[in-house]
């Protein structure tokens, strides 16, 4: 009922606008997206028969704001969920639902902000509290509760909230409670102490910060006794001085035994702390920027449900430390960050050879290096409490869980030719990055190029060639090859898409307007004869100012889609899709 | 059934004030606390250019088109500077990304303003559902413009629209 008088209330704010054409009402902008997709059974790819035929996902945003006030609302519908989102997208009878799952208020003021309903947030680098919401994965764990910002003074910040956090259509039974503190040294020390150039004190950017974050979840009882309030807090600097920066984070979190961390074997009920550590310094001037960081997490799985599992209802954010792709072979293959345990380091160089220079050309040529590396913890079971393991925090264990050295090439050759080439080898431990012992590791190399050729001053023609060769290892507990007794390589279970890939696009454009593309992806590799599959697709785009219609047709591969370090699975389909989006 | 109904109601208003909306009202930027490289704290409802143009580009570092689109601006940026026009990249990475987005700018010699918003607040207010998506704002603070993709030759029809915006030839329509 609620829902609905905000909604009115908008509503007539939105008509009064339009009737009168006043700017003293205040405003109203949105957004709104259609994702429809129709799905053939086709057992040449295993995708199955989904009895709707059609199924839909949508949105529609509306957010109000009148000078200092502003309030939003966003209708959500599955009807039912497209494959791959949890099927608790379709309600608890699961024919599909729609509601007003996000609605908030808010009023900024110079010293504050207060903001009442739903909101996303996050302390540091998330790592002891974010939410937020990956639409491409169904995932938002917002928060339902009152959030209030303070501005003391300048360069000061801090932060308070309670609520509960969102489950699909309804609310996780636990209580969040979160508190942040942002301090800017810099800004306060030049306006207070009267810091000035003279004394140095501006060429450099201190900010300081700490927070707080809990859960409260009643103890169900029974022979354990599980924490009903569990408490996270970080510290967290950042330095910036000239070319030269440094940031880090702390966080700690208190025993928590969840089902991810392995609540449900009464035997390995853990009851250990959490711990994560965040580092990264970054040297950044023109035409050359380094950074290399370093993440460990042990026991961080955080969520405001000890029951939950998946992304449902997790507290936290912890992105794996590892580059980002969104070349198609190299979504094959993701990673995602271990919250039980893992420690990773990655550098990263970007370097442009300057224009006129002998390998910069007239254009100048961009190359990116990269490389990162996962690895287990160092941890050995408690020898006088099973529910407990020591750890050696921060050090690399011995299993490796990924690798990737990479590079890439871009280079623009005259007016109208441009090219990027990359070759990345990859290390994947299916076993552990999926959780399906058995699985092995994949070691694969990839080669990408991709030219692009104007041909006019509107019409542009791209082609993108990308090849991936892989090999599937069974291995021990510590990564070694696994051999049978006489010396010969143990396969490992291989899923369906496993071997070699071939994949070819051809893309046409029309600026502003207009995308034609198609595409093939050719596992011609396969183990298994039959499924050496074509998985093409096309695709017409028509872009007009802020509003995108896309539609396509083609054979999906089932597989691990990742959005910003998180992952889901989505399986094979077979069939048209339509998509619109607009904002307004 | 009563949520389809509510759907309607409100997909029709909006569709209604976004066909006949007066078209002498356009949205000004909204406040939202994003990030300078530097680390320093920004309300985006103070960004201005003394009454010029300004170009904002949301992006990702992990995003070809956003970066297709800022390099071909980085390349003719001499151009695009004698307009007047202030050029913001906003940068939608999250904390997995973000230590490598001053890097990257730099390395890439991009002269421009780069700003982080890695809770999505500005994009959230922006009504920004995927990136590339851009906005060419005027003197007043009034969206003239808006895109969501990046195809070659787009930079060149913008900056004609921009060169027609700062040389008073076509107001804010």
């Amino acid at each position: 009922m609620k829902k609905l008088l905000l909604s009115v209330i908008l509503l007539i704010a939105a008509i009064s606008y339009k009737g009168k054409g006043q700017t003293d009402l205040g405003r109203i902008t949105g957004n709104f997206q259609v994702d429809a997709q129709s799905y053939k059974e086709d057992t040449s790819i295993g995708a199955q028969k989904v009895d709707e035929e059609v199924r839909a996902n949508a949105f529609l945003n509306l957010i109000y704001t009148k000078d200092k006030f502003s309030a939003g609302i966003r209708y959500e519908t599955y009807l039912k969920e497209i494959l791959g989102f949890d099927s608790r997208w379709a309600g608890p009878n699961g024919n599909g639902i729609g509601g007003i799952p996000f609605r908030y208020a808010r009023y900024t003021d110079d010293l504050f902000e207060l903001t009442a309903g739903n909101f996303y947030e996050q302390i540091g680098t998330g790592m002891i509290f974010r939410s937020y919401e990956e639409r491409g994965l169904g995932l938002d764990n917002a928060l339902d509760g009152v959030k209030l910002k303070l501005y003391p003074a300048n360069g000061l910040r801090i932060t308070g909230m309670i609520g509960r956090q969102r489950s699909f259509f309804d609310y996780g039974p636990g209580l969040v409670r979160a508190l942040d503190v942002d301090v800017n040294a810099t800004q306060i020390i030049n306006e207070y102490l009267k810091g000035d150039n003279g004394t140095g004190v501006q060429d450099w950017q201190l900010s300081l910060g700490g927070g707080l974050s809990s859960k409260f979840q009643k103890d169900p009882g029974g022979e354990f006794i599980l924490p009903q309030n569990v408490m996270a807090w970080s510290g967290r600097f950042n330095l910036v001085a000239g070319e030269f920066s440094l940031q880090g984070e702390y966080a700690t979190k208190c025993n928590d035994p969840t089902s991810v961390n392995i609540l449900n074997n009464p035997n390995a009920l853990n009851y250990n702390k959490g711990q994560g550590l965040f580092l990264s310094g970054a040297y950044s001037t023109a035409g050359l920027g380094v950074s290399l960081s370093y993440k460990t997490v042990d026991n961080m799985d955080y969520r405001s449900d000890r029951n939950s599992t998946l992304t449902n209802l997790v507290m936290n954010f912890l992105p794996a430390l590892t580059k980002q792709y969104t070349y198609r072979l190299l979504t094959l293959y993701p990673y995602a960050t271990q919250p039980n345990g893992e420690v990773a380091l990655q550098g990263d160089i970007q370097y442009t050879f300057e224009k006129g220079s002998a390998l910069g050309g007239t254009y100048g040529t961009n190359i990116n290096f990269n490389y990162s590396l996962a690895k287990a913890t160092d941890t050995v079971r408690n020898v006088n409490d099973i529910h407990l393991y020591d750890i050696k925090f921060g050090a690399f264990g011995q299993r490796k869980y990924f690798e990737d050295i990479n590079i890439e090439i871009q280079k623009k050759w005259d007016k109208n030719i441009k090219t990027n080439f990359g070759y990345m080898n990859q290390y994947y431990n299916k076993e552990v990055a999926e959780g399906r012992p058995g699985y092995g590791i994949v070691k694969s190399q990839v080669a990408v190029a991709e030219i692009s050729y104007r041909i006019s001053s509107t019409n542009t023609i791209r082609m993108e060639v990308q090849h991936l060769w892989a090999k599937h290892i069974a291995v021990d507990e510590l990564g070694n090859e696994l051999k049978d007794a006489n010396g010969n390589s143990v396969k490992p279970t291989l899923d369906r898409n496993n071997g070699d890939w071939a994949y070819m696009l051809l893309e046409y454009s029309i600026a502003p307007s207009w995308f034609f593309s198609i595409f093939d992806e050719y596992n011609y590799g396969n183990e298994n004869a039959d499924w050496r599959t074509h998985y093409y697709n096309a695709n017409i785009v028509y872009n007009t100012g802020a509003t995108r219609v896309q539609l396509g047709y083609g054979k999906v591969r089932g597989g691990i889609l990742c959005v910003g370090g998180v992952c889901r699975f989505v399986p094979a389909s077979n069939g048209f899709s339509v998509s619109v989006s607009s904002s307004f | 059934m009563k949520h389809l109904v509510l759907l309607c109601i409100i997909a029709f208003t909006s569709m209604s004030f976004m066909v006949s909306g007066d078209e002498t009202v356009k949205p000004v930027l909204p406040s939202a606390n994003v990030k300078k490289i530097t680390g320093e704290s920004v309300n985006t409802s103070t960004l201005h250019n003394g009454g010029k143009p300004i170009f904002v580009s949301f992006w990702a570092t992990w995003c070809k088109p956003c970066i297709q689109e800022l390099a071909s601006i980085a390349e003719n940026y001499d151009e695009w500077k004698q307009t007047g026009v202030k050029v913001i990249a906003v940068s939608i990475d999250d904390a997995r990304n973000e230590a490598k987005v001053a890097p990257f700018v730099k390395g890439r010699r991009w002269e421009f303003d780069v700003l982080m918003d890695p809770n999505g607040d500005f994009r959230r207010a922006m009504n920004v559902n995927a990136v590339p998506h851009s906005f060419l704002i005027d003197g007043n603070g009034k969206i003239i413009s808006q895109h969501n993709s990046y195809a070659q030759g787009d930079e060149e029809k913008l900056l004609e629209e921009i060169k027609k915006l700062t040389s008073g030839t076509e107001g804010a329509k």
